[in-house]
């Protein structure tokens, strides 16, 4: 159907922290802002005001509980976009070329004047990644907004994806995947971070950096140590050692 | 198919025009970015410049676009035709509705100024309504604190001259160990999230103590499952601990706090317990070195704190004697609290010892030179970076005053509070009680009010009292059942006025707070009060005014609506004279402006509710707004904002002043001021000199700067207060002590929860037999209070608000997601779908705040989720006590505060079958009338093509 180019000059994509993110939907809403405004149809809504409004988002956050065999239960709030896959099958699975990946940066586009609205690469991303604009009749995604990455007529500190720019948490990372030496790549290195569902062998470029281990402060500090041993087991023996310790201070008697 | 690809114009034009302005989706107040095209509203983003936010947007500010182009935007001052609560009404002229309301307003100012109820719910003008009220003459203002969060302001300021939220803030740069309080994640909204964001990159630890495990308690390294209402009593184990193992900071109590000073041993007399001091009321404390009794900001002075005094033949100790006596006792010790609190006693110990470590072993210094306020000279700042900050949910109960002392109390022993890596104040605070205004009261028929309605109370003096001890105002604050209540009692308005309790009233008129839905205890009650009529057919509350800028569920209760613009289409001012949005680095105000003006055509229009008091005001010849001749001082709010001065060079806004423009904090009115603000991006920053950020309350550098702004106008050094000596007054008062003297019914309540020094108390649970669970509310980070279920983009988030139930709670009931549970509370019953959550206290039930509709409410379908599945918790707290068989009326409030007890509330749970209708909770109340229908059934919001 569509082929992939065989290399990508980069790999751009995001890192996303989920030891961070608290689960804000700033991303969410930052995205369906900025994409609604921009790159192609505006993302629409059906039914805003009524009973089951659904409208196209290209982000959105999941919030998952997680039971782990002893303590208690947590919390992981997961924010999904497009993963920009190195095997994306979503671009091969398309009978028009409208859904192709770029040559000089990886991002996973659709072209909407070819795009034909079959659903097809829906049904192929594995991730559930990709929406039907109900309104307009064409595949929306996630486009790494490649309306601001380039964009000369924003500053360069604001040349990252809406979503980046507005994360309170700092929970999202933008760069090159694909250079070793990247910030992103380091953190990447650092985190542990890991691919989504990586036995889908899409490769995907997005990276997630796990959540650090919770509830340990009980296994770190030692309650029996000198740390919390008590001043003195004397009975009203605090008073005498708080005379010692005010003359042990600076200026103190001794 | 071969690999091609389209060439992309990848620079497109991202607008005509970027109009930066403040954002009000919430009361975090970020710096946005307005992007334009057309005139219109296309796109906003966060304002990398602005002090509060740094660029990042919250999801709410985002979607402001949906929410200043909502369908449920009023449109016109409307005339209410049809019965209260119906929702029928007529648009009318602007002249008309300013007419209707000063032709209410004018006899009482004439006549009788306390029947005018003047309340303000998310008002950020505060500064600005309540010049209005005192200079109407009502001593009955307020604004929404009293049912929001006065325990923990007034604690704070009691205790150390600020609190958290916009009051303070960790030293995130610093910090090792951050613990947060209590549920509601919203307050400083992005702040929190970007200091957590940034803590947790550079591998500090946080701890979370919430019942609920969602948001920052979700990101939090270890999770503190706490019992509801518990707070006071885990921490003040974490300070038993502490102490007993000498894990303080001597030398800052010594210095800095009241620890040294001494306590009057006089039992029986009327200054025992009082704090000893010299005949010019200066606090006194015994000298270590010479062993002299001096005045506590003596230059060379060692504060000894275990000092002692003999007077009489009775030897008084100090503070520290006493705090040290109380909290060594093993009533505070982790194995004594840990069932109720529902923690471990290992993990108390093991989290104090975390507290331990960090403060002490990881103390570190900073090579900033200082002066004390006795004219010491510090060469360095030494640091302990362990912080805390809490939520609204440790302060919604009525053990809440006492437990965000509880708080502060731990925050100071160890030595925490203004160092580096500790807590730090934002000017204008710290400001102690003693330079705050006490409240005032004093009515005389068509004058202004002798002061400011709302102040700190320093005593028994202060209260709010009629000369046959009745309270002065219609809430009942700074009355014997709530002291301290320096916020007002918004949520007892409604309530005290229907009962004629202490009096009645004739017209209650009250802004941006929905008081007959989501921010009213006891709903369906209230909902009744306000529709009820006298045995002449008039209604009990006589005439009702509102001013919102939405269709929302009060709308339908008014009689007058007074309709306000969208945030994007007004002027405003986020003064240094109300909530500041300073940083600990800063003084800090900003500006509204309309990036859009009001546009609704075909309609009346909308002005800013402001600008209306300004023209009711005007019309009405308020002293204050008008001169001698009764010509107006001021054509609208912008104008006000520019030239009133509160002291003379003292105005609003700080920035921008004098002639030229380049005066700070004080300095003429200038002209040219707005204009000045918004080339800035609407905000204005002042920099704390590097000798003066931190150790704000005693550094002269500090100080200094302070007068110079005109923050204040002396230096105002204090020593922090382990001991609250107002407090004792009233327990004084109540010991028989003092010609002022609360009813004897309430004595033994004041003897023993007025303690100067924190106690953790259960809350009054009367009634509540067989109600075992907590139920609370959390507000979404994503939502805010009524607002955002009328914005398209939000409600797809929060749509819905199922009953979050745990585990084990949901197996004792045989419920499974989407079952019905009918939830009953001693006040009333609602029947609601639930959700089973896991990570949630074992025995405490939740859902968000305020999703919740009523049907014809916020332009929304009536098949809406939040109208038939969405529910409100408010049914099930009455904003009174079981009744007791006295035939008092006991307020469902904190006893210091009088904050609103939202938290107390007890349930119990059982599964249920759907109600009737089968798809809808309940109770459900019945329709109002639209008065701008609903919204479109398709958006495809795109500004430029």
């Amino acid at each position: 159907m569509t082929d992939l180019p065989t290399t990508t000059e980069r790999k751009l994509g995001l890192v996303i922290d989920l030891d961070t993110c608290v689960g804000c939907h700033a991303c969410v809403i930052s995205c369906k802002g900025w994409n609604t405004e921009n790159y192609g149809a505006p993302l629409s809504d059906q039914n805003p005001y009524g009973a089951d409004p659904s409208g196209t988002f290209l982000n959105r956050i999941h919030s998952y509980e997680v039971q782990p065999e002893a303590g208690a239960a947590q919390l992981v709030h997961f924010p999904k976009s497009c993963l920009h896959c190195e095997d994306a099958p979503c671009v091969t699975v398309c009978p028009t070329g409208a859904s192709y990946k770029r040559v000089e940066d990886g991002i996973v586009l659709v072209n909407e004047s070819d795009c034909i609205g079959c659903g097809l690469c829906a049904w192929a991303c594995p991730y559930g990644a990709r929406e039907m604009d109900q309104a307009e009749g064409v595949m929306k995604k996630c486009t790494l907004c490649i309306d601001r990455i380039y964009n000369g007529n924003l500053p360069e500190v604001d040349r990252v994806p809406a979503c980046v720019r507005t994360c309170p948490a700092g929970a999202r990372h933008f760069g090159d995947l694909g250079d070793p030496d990247s910030d992103v790549s380091r953190l990447v290195a650092e985190r542990g971070g890991m691919d989504l569902m990586p036995e889908q062998g899409t490769k995907p470029v997005n990276k997630y950096l796990p959540p650090r281990p919770r509830d340990t402060v009980e296994e770190e500090i030692d309650i029996l140590a000198p740390l919390l041993a008590p001043v003195t087991e004397e009975p009203g023996g605090f008073l005498g050692w708080l005379d010692r310790a005010l003359d042990a201070l600076p200026g103190g008697k001794s | 198919m071969a690999h091609t690809q389209p060439r992309l114009d990848l620079s497109p034009p991202i607008s005509d025009e970027v109009r930066k302005t403040t954002c009000y989706m919430c009361a975090c107040r970020c710096g946005i970015n307005v992007h334009m095209k057309g005139g219109k509203v296309a796109y906003i983003e966060g304002n990398r410049d602005h002090p509060v936010n740094r660029g990042v947007l919250c999801a709410k500010g985002s979607a402001g676009i949906m929410q200043h182009n909502s369908p449920a935007r009023l449109r016109a001052p409307l005339k209410r035709v049809g019965p209260r609560g119906s929702g029928q009404f007529e648009e009318i002229s602007w002249d008309e509705a300013l007419e209707i309301a000063a032709g209410w307003l004018e006899p009482l100012r004439k006549n009788a100024p306390e029947k005018l109820a003047f309340f303000t719910g998310r008002d950020q003008s505060q500064s600005f309504t309540s010049f209005w009220a005192q200079n109407f003459g009502t001593p009955n203002y307020a604004a929404h604190g009293g049912f929001c969060s006065v325990n923990m302001a007034a604690a704070g300021i009691y205790t150390m001259g600020g609190a958290f939220w916009e009051f303070g803030q960790p030293d995130w740069d610093h910090t090792k160990l951050f613990m947060l309080f209590g549920v509601a994640e919203d307050h400083d909204s992005n702040p929190i999230k970007m200091g957590i964001g940034k803590i947790k990159a550079r591998g500090a630890r946080v701890i979370g103590v919430n019942p609920i495990r969602t948001g920052y308690n979700a990101v939090a390294d270890d999770w503190v499952g706490i019992t509801p209402g518990t707070d006071g009593l885990f921490v003040l184990a974490l300070v038993h601990v502490l102490l007993k193992a000498g894990k303080i900071d001597l030398d800052y109590l010594a210095r800095y706090t009241n620890a040294p000073c001494l306590l009057i041993e006089n039992p029986g007399g009327a200054d025992h317990g009082l704090l000893l001091r010299d005949d010019a009321g200066k606090l006194l404390v015994k000298d270590r070195t010479s062993g002299d009794l001096v005045p506590f900001d003596t230059p060379g002075v060692r504060p000894d704190l275990t000092g002692t005094h003999v007077q009489n033949g009775q030897t008084s100790h100090t503070v520290m004697y006493k705090t040290v006596n109380r909290y060594l006792s093993e009533e505070y010790s982790p194995e004594a609290v840990a069932d109720r609190c529902g923690i471990p006693a290992s993990r108390i110990r093991a989290i104090a010892g975390e507290i331990a470590r960090v403060a002490f072993d990881e103390a570190f210094e900073i090579n900033q030179p200082w002066t004390d306020f006795r004219g010491e000279r510090h060469e360095k700042m030494v640091g302990r970076p362990v912080s805390f900050h809490a939520m609204r949910g440790i302060s919604a109960h009525a053990n809440g005053f006492q437990t965000c002392r509880a708080l502060h109390l731990l925050q100071i022993i160890l030595g925490t509070v203004e160092v580096p890596g500790g807590f730090r104040f934002k000017p204008p605070y710290p400001k102690p009680v003693e330079a705050h205004p006490t409240p005032h009261r004093d009515v005389v028929p068509g004058k202004p009010l002798n002061g400011p309605h709302l102040g700190f109370v320093r005593g028994p003096d202060d209260l709010a009292l009629e000369p046959d001890g009745s309270p002065s105002r219609i809430d009942k604050a700074f009355t014997w059942e709530n002291p301290m209540s320096a916020h007002g009692l918004m949520h007892m308005v409604i309530s005290n006025a229907h009962a004629g309790d202490p009096y009645k009233i004739d017209t209650l008129f009250m802004y941006m707070a929905n008081m007959s839905w989501n921010s009213t205890m006891n709903t369906r009650g209230v909902i009744d009060m306000l529709t009820d009529t006298d045995e002449t057919g008039e209604y009990v509350i006589p005439r009702i005014i509102y001013s919102d800028s939405y269709s929302s569920e009060m709308v339908a209760y008014a009689d007058l609506i007074l309709p306000d613009t969208t945030y994007l289409e007004r002027h405003d001012c986020i003064s240094l004279l109300d909530r500041p949005i300073c940083e600990a680095d800063a003084a800090a105000d900003a500006i509204r402006w309309p990036v859009v003006e009001p546009d609704r055509p075909g309609h009346a229009g909308v002005r800013g509710f402001q600008t209306v008091l300004v023209q009711l005001a005007n019309k009405l010849k308020l002293p204050g707004f008008t001169d001698e001749d009764g010509n107006p001082k001021y054509a609208d709010y912008a104008d006000y904002m520019v030239r009133h001065e509160r002291r003379p060079g003292i105005g609003p806004l700080a920035g921008f002043r004098g002639e030229d423009g380049t005066d700070q904090g004080r300095g003429a009115p200038n002209p040219d001021q707005l204009d000045r603000y918004i080339e800035n991006g609407s905000f204005f920053v002042a920099h704390v000199p590097e000798e003066g950020l931190y150790y704000k309350p005693w550094n002269k550098a500090y100080q200094d700067w302070a007068v110079g702004m005109g923050l204040y106008d002396s230096p105002q050094p204090f020593l922090f207060s382990l001991y609250v000596e107002p407090l004792r007054r009233f327990q004084l008062a109540a010991e028989g002590h003092g010609d002022r003297q609360p009813p004897d019914h309430l004595r033994e309540r004041i003897k023993a929860q007025l303690d100067p020094l924190p106690i953790w108390y259960e809350t009054d649970q009367q009634g509540n037999e067989g109600y075992t669970v907590t139920a609370l509310t959390q507000r979404p980070m994503a939502m805010y209070h009524s607002w955002g279920s009328q914005n398209a983009w939000l409600r797809q988030i929060h749509g819905h608000n199922p009953l979050y139930v745990p585990t084990k709670l949901m197996r004792e009931n045989g419920l499974k997601d989407g079952d019905w549970a009918r939830v009953t509370s001693p006040h009333g019953e609602i029947t609601v779908p639930v959700m089973e959550m896991a990570a949630l206290n074992e025995n405490t039930v939740w859902t968000w705040n305020a999703i919740g509709k009523r049907k014809g409410a916020w332009a929304l379908e009536k098949d809406a989720p939040e109208v038939t599945r969405g529910f409100l918790l408010n049914h099930l707290i009455h904003e009174l006590l079981p009744p007791r068989g006295d035939g008092l009326r006991w307020a469902n409030s904190d006893p210091v505060t009088g904050q609103a007890a939202w938290f107390d509330l007890k349930v119990r749970i059982e599964k249920a079958a759907p109600p009737d209708g089968l798809s809808e909770s309940h109770p459900a109340t019945e329709p109002q009338v639209s008065p701008v229908g609903t919204g479109p059934e398709e958006l495809e919001w795109k500004v430029g093509k």
